[in-house]
Order: structure tokens, then C-alpha cells, then sequence
């Protein structure tokens, strides 16, 4: 089945993710059978372009067809933007449930129910927050109490503009619940000196990588623990440190159902995703260093993933949309904790 | 304009209710068209994106405390930004206008890059050189400055951004500027201070101060340069573009829209007031 993308169409696509800044990079030149648009989070461009790879060849062998996969990446607020305002992309695969949610709130692009559609609450892969620290770990940074000593600045992405911020800020109140129970003054301070030590908001994950690790700035890192093993991996002089409690930070994936309604994508979009779950790709996944369900893979990468109790959302604040309003809506919890 | 030259005939012209110059009613029409299109329609768009909101609501989202001090920080950092652009970019003007130097058509191409280099670009390049191992920052960081990551970073991002304003409308002004009336001055005895503060700077004057609203108004809504090299820290170094950046990423268009329109309502308070004291001005000076 050919999808019918007029020029218009196509420009007036790429012309609206340009204009949100998003970025938009093509696969592979030559024309294909059929063509997907997946609309992602900022630090999957590698990820995900080694999976694209590994889906066309499956997809080939089996249906005999070739197929064009087009990555739009940038945050995934924005990204879940630009998908309400008419961006036709055919899959999400985001870093913020409540980056998918939107779309049926305020779109309804997906059911209600998109969560239950495949395997793991709809999430192939999962991963938590991690430290990096300068080598040798100067300040003996161990675990989230470290964080508040004085002597300790750290560079986390802004948790208003950055999903990945604010899984920093939950996993600190995770552990900061874990810590002093029903003391909510002693949590209260605990995440105010947290908040206080940092040293720069970046905008978004990279950024903050880019503060630490290119401008010299902070003593410690706070971002995904695959971001961390990355860049410990690709640079010198820095360590990993994954503290015992953290958050478990889920990557949800759906189709977007009047998308490929539209395009006439839908049973491309589905085995796209659907293929994540596989050994192949789950190992593919492992190894840029993010958490997978599959038992064969986990086993292979055990070495590679610490123990830690990772807490979901719905034990540190009931549920995404409670944990949205009381801490970070405008005047939440988050803003309180900022003022002055 | 090359048109034909029959409308400037006197026997037409002179007819009661014909203008000299042809072809008033296209040109203005093509103007209004345009202006409509690029400045009235986002505009129309930020009024209907707010009037979902209530005035209470308008009000509670405009005067929120950390947006009140996110506007503080702005006006501060391009107030200043501006007053140092408006210093060095007369220089500037100055320089390439009267004196002759090998490499000052490059160094006059080079004014204009900061318009041609992507905003965002040139945040990290300053970012880059600014922080405490960057270039600049070291030699700052002898003398105990920290510049990136503070409000001082913000100044120098705004300042870089909208240097070219400044030297880009004093310049014509000192390229027109006739000898004669500096000649007379000196002749008379002026000292040279007297012939630049009596002679040059009133003539500079309203291009001077055009250039420098023009920098200010511009590092209001400044977000791609400022943003990098900010540090964001909430009431000491987050500005204006960055709330509304945080309301956008909440999917809260109207409150977005809410604090865009005190930016633009500022703006052209500032731009109108600004035309206004210049005819003023220059009808002093013509009448004098």
C-alpha cells in the first residue's frame, strides 16, 4: 500500500517541525515503499537511527517492501507540540508519559487507554538518574544526601522546561520520602538545599551535559543513567556513580491513530513498535545503556546495570497528572520551593 | 522609483487632488498588505490566544513574582546592554566613517555578523568563551569576574546581538554630515571637544538614540543567546523569553501569551515614544 504524500504535504511537514526547531533527518535518500515519521525525544538521535536500520532489513525480509523511517528529535514537549499543531507523525516514542498524554487530552489523536496497548505499560525500555562525577570522585559523591552538603555544586536541566529534570527532582523526593517519612518540613528542605546547590538550568539534558562536561562547570552531573554511562564512555576523566534509590523512568511509545489513519501507515507503525520488544532490538537498546524487560538480554548486560530500587511515580505522587499539578504546575510545589 | 516620468510633468501635477509622485495608492497598498501580514496577524494571534483568559487571570500570570524579577533582570541587562552598545557602536561608527585603514571594508562587514550568525550559536560561542575555562573567562577569573552563568553573561550576550543596531543607523548620519559646520566651529576657536559635544552630537542625536532603543527592544525578547550562557538561576539570572518558554512547554498558551504581550506592549510604548521626542527633536533643531 503506497501512501499518497504529495509535495505540499511533505514540505509543509518539514517546514513545521523547522519552525519548532526540531530537527529532521533523513534516512535514506532513494525513494522507498513506504515512509515513516517518528516524532522522538532529544538524545535518542542515535538510538533510535541504529534501529531504523535493523527494522527496514526485518521489515523487508518479511513484507518484501522498503521503507523510508524519518526521526524528528527535540524535547519532547515540544515534539508532542508540534504533533498537535499538525505535525502527521506516525509514532511517538518520548521520554515523558505525560508527553503522550497530551495528545489525547488535548488532541485526541489516541485513546485514552494507548497505555495498555503494548507490553510494559507501553514502555520497551526504561532507565533511571544517575550521577556522573569528576574522576577519582573528588567530593566522594555516593548518594543523594550528598547533594545537599555545602561543599557541592551540581548542574541538572531545568525540571520547568526538562523531563529530565524533573525525574531528577522526583528521584530526590523518592528518596527523600524513603528518608524521612512523614516529615514533610525535613523533606521540604531536603529538596531546597538540593535545588540550591546547582549551579546552572540548562534548558534541556543536553545542555547540561554540555555545561559539565565541556564548560567544567559543577562537582556532579544529574541526568539519565544512559546519558551518563555515554558520556563516561566517550570521554576521559569522568565516573558513574548510581545512587542505591532512584526513579524509574519509563520511554513510552504509541501510534498515533489518526495519523496513520491519514498516511495508511497503521500496521507499519504497530510492527514498528511492536519489533522494539524483540531480543534484537531490546540488545540494540542495552547497548546504549538503557534498561530493557527482555530476560536473555538483561542477563547479558547484567554487569552493566547496578541494583537500584527504582521507584515509579505512582509511590512518590499517586499518579503523573497528581505529581504535574502539586509540583510542577505554575505556584507548585517546585515554584515554592525556588522562591526566595 | 523609474516611473515613467509623465506624472512629474507640471501640467499634471499642479491638477487639485494629484500627487507629485505617481503610484501612492499601490506602494501604500503593498505596504499596509505587508505590514498586516507579518506584524498584524502574530500580534491579532497573541490577543486571541490571551482573551481566553480572565483579567484576574491576565494579572495573576503577568505580576507573578518570578516573572516580576525575570522582567527585572531583562530591563537591567539590556538597559545596560544597550548604554554600552550605544558607546561602542558610535565608536564604531565613528571610526568607519572618518578614518581611512587598511581592512575597514572587512571590519565593516564584520559589524553585521552578529545579525547573520543563528542566535543560538553564538550563546555557546560566548558561553564557550566566557566560562571559567573559556578564553575571556580566565583572564575574568584573575580578577575574581565571574561573566558566564550570571547576570553579566546575560549583558554581554545582549550586547553582542545587538551591536549592529547602533553603528548601522549613526553611520549615515556621520557619512552625510557636511565638513563645513566643523570647519566653522574650529575657525571660531572650538575646542575639539566643544565642536564634537555642540556640533557633531546633536546631529548624531536621534540616530544615536533610535540605534540604541532599537538594541534595547531587541534584548528584550532576545532567548537563543542569552539562554546558554544565562545559568537560568530562578530570580537572579532567568529572563523574560525563558518564562514564556517555561508556559509554552506547559501547554499553557494563554499565560505564554500573557507575558509575550507585557515584552510587546513595553516595545512599542518604548519605539513610539522614541519616534515621537525624535520629531520633536528634529524640528527643534531644524527651527533653531
Amino acid at each position: 500500500m503506497l501512501r499518497k504524500s504529495s509535495w505540499l504535504s511533505k514540505a509543509g511537514r518539514i517546514g513545521s517541525s523547522l519552525l519548532l526547531g526540531a530537527s529532521l533527518s533523513v534516512a535514506q535518500a532513494q525513494a522507498a515503499d513506504q515512509e515513516l515519521l517518528n516524532s522522538s525525544y532529544d538524545i535518542a538521535r542515535e538510538l533510535f537511527s541504529e534501529y531504523n536500520e535493523l527494522f527496514a532489513k526485518q521489515w523487508q525480509e518479511k513484507t518484501g517492501k522498503t521503507v523510508e523511517i524519518k526521526q524528528s528529535h527535540a524535547g519532547s514537549s515540544r515534539q508532542a507540540q508540534a504533533i498537535l499543531q499538525g505535525l502527521r507523525a506516525d509514532v511517538v516514542t518520548y521520554n515523558q508519559v505525560t508527553d503522550v498524554d497530551i495528545l489525547h487530552q488535548r488532541g485526541n489523536l489516541i485513546p485514552e487507554n494507548w497505555r495498555e496497548r503494548l507490553p510494559n505499560a507501553s514502555s520497551p525500555y526504561y532507565s533511571t538518574m544517575a550521577f556522573l562525577v569528576r574522576e577519582g570522585n573528588p567530593k566522594n559523591i555516593r548518594n543523594w544526601d550528598d547533594l545537599v552538603r555545602d561543599d557541592v555544586s551540581s548542574v541538572l536541566p531545568n525540571p520547568k522546561t526538562s523531563g529530565n529534570g524533573r525525574y531528577t527532582y522526583l528521584a530526590a523526593l523518592g528518596y527523600a520520602q524513603k528518608t524521612f517519612g512523614d516529615d514533610q518540613d525535613a523533606i521540604d528542605d531536603f529538596l531546597r538545599n538540593m535545588l540550591g546547590n546547582v549551579a546552572v538550568f540548562d534548558t534541556g539534558g543536553r545542555g547540561a551535559t554540555t555545561t559539565f562536561v565541556e564548560r567544567g562547570i559543577g562537582d556532579v552531573l544529574l541526568t539519565f543513567e544512559a546519558e551518563v554511562n555515554n558520556i563516561a564512555a566517550q570521554n576521559e576523566g569522568y565516573e558513574v556513580v548510581v545512587p542505591k534509590i532512584s526513579f524509574l523512568a519509563e520511554f513510552p511509545v504509541t501510534w498515533i491513530d489518526k495519523s496513520v489513519e491519514k498516511n495508511g501507515t497503521e500496521e507499519l507503525a504497530k510492527a514498528y513498535l511492536e519489533n522494539l520488544y524483540t531480543e534484537d532490538a531490546q540488545r540494540l537498546i542495552a547497548g546504549f545503556y538503557n534498561r530493557v524487560h527482555n530476560e536473555t538480554v538483561k542477563a547479558e548486560f547484567a554487569d552493566q546495570f547496578p541494583e537500584v530500587e527504582l521507584l515509579p511515580v505512582e509511590e512518590i505522587g499517586g499518579s503523573w497528572e497528581n505529581v504535574m499539578k502539586v509540583h510542577f504546575a505554575s505556584g507548585g510545589k517546585l515554584d515554592q520551593l525556588q522562591r526566595r | 522609483m523609474n516611473q515613467s516620468p509623465s506624472g512629474l510633468l507640471p501640467g499634471r501635477s499642479s491638477q487639485p487632488g494629484k500627487r507629485v509622485l505617481p503610484g501612492f495608492a499601490l506602494s501604500l497598498g503593498v505596504s499596509l498588505f505587508f505590514i498586516s501580514l507579518v506584524l498584524i496577524l502574530p500580534v491579532t494571534g497573541l490577543i486571541v490566544q490571551t482573551a481566553g483568559m480572565g483579567w484576574a487571570e491576565y494579572w495573576a500570570v503577568v505580576t507573578d513574582e518570578r516573572v516580576v524579577a525575570s522582567y527585572k533582570v531583562t530591563l537591567w541587562a539590556a538597559a545596560l546592554a544597550s548604554i554600552i552598545n550605544g558607546v561602542v557602536g558610535l565608536l564604531l561608527a565613528w571610526v568607519l566613517v572618518r578614518y581611512e585603514f587598511p581592512g575597514k571594508r572587512l571590519m565593516d562587514a564584520l559589524v553585521d555578523l552578529p545579525f547573520a550568525l543563528p542566535t543560538a550559536v553564538a550563546g555557546i560561542t560566548l558561553t564557550a568563551l566566557f566560562a571559567p575555562d573559556g578564553w575571556y573567562g580566565q583572564l575574568f577569573a584573575l580578577l575574581g569576574i565571574k561573566v558566564a552563568f550570571t547576570p553579566l553573561g546575560i549583558i554581554v550576550a545582549m550586547s553582542f546581538t545587538s551591536l549592529p543596531f547602533v553603528v548601522r543607523t549613526v553611520q549615515p548620519v556621520l557619512e552625510d554630515f557636511a565638513p563645513e559646520d566643523e570647519e566653522a566651529a574650529v575657525s571660531l576657536g572650538a575646542s575639539d571637544w566643544t565642536v564634537f559635544r555642540r556640533i557633531l552630537l546633536p546631529a548624531m542625536w536621534p540616530a544615536l538614540m533610535t540605534g540604541v532603543a532599537l538594541s534595547f527592544t531587541r534584548s528584550l525578547g532576545e532567548f537563543g543567546a542569552v539562554i546558554f550562557i544565562a545559568g537560568n538561576m530562578p530570580y537572579v539570572s532567568e529572563i523574560i523569553s525563558l518564562m514564556i518558554f517555561v508556559r509554552l512547554q506547559e501547554f499553557d498558551h494563554a499565560a505564554a501569551s500573557a507575558i509575550a504581550s507585557v515584552v510587546l506592549v513595553a516595545s512599542l510604548i518604548l519605539l513610539l515614544g522614541i519616534n515621537l521626542w525624535q520629531a520633536r527633536y528634529l524640528r527643534r533643531l531644524q527651527g533653531r
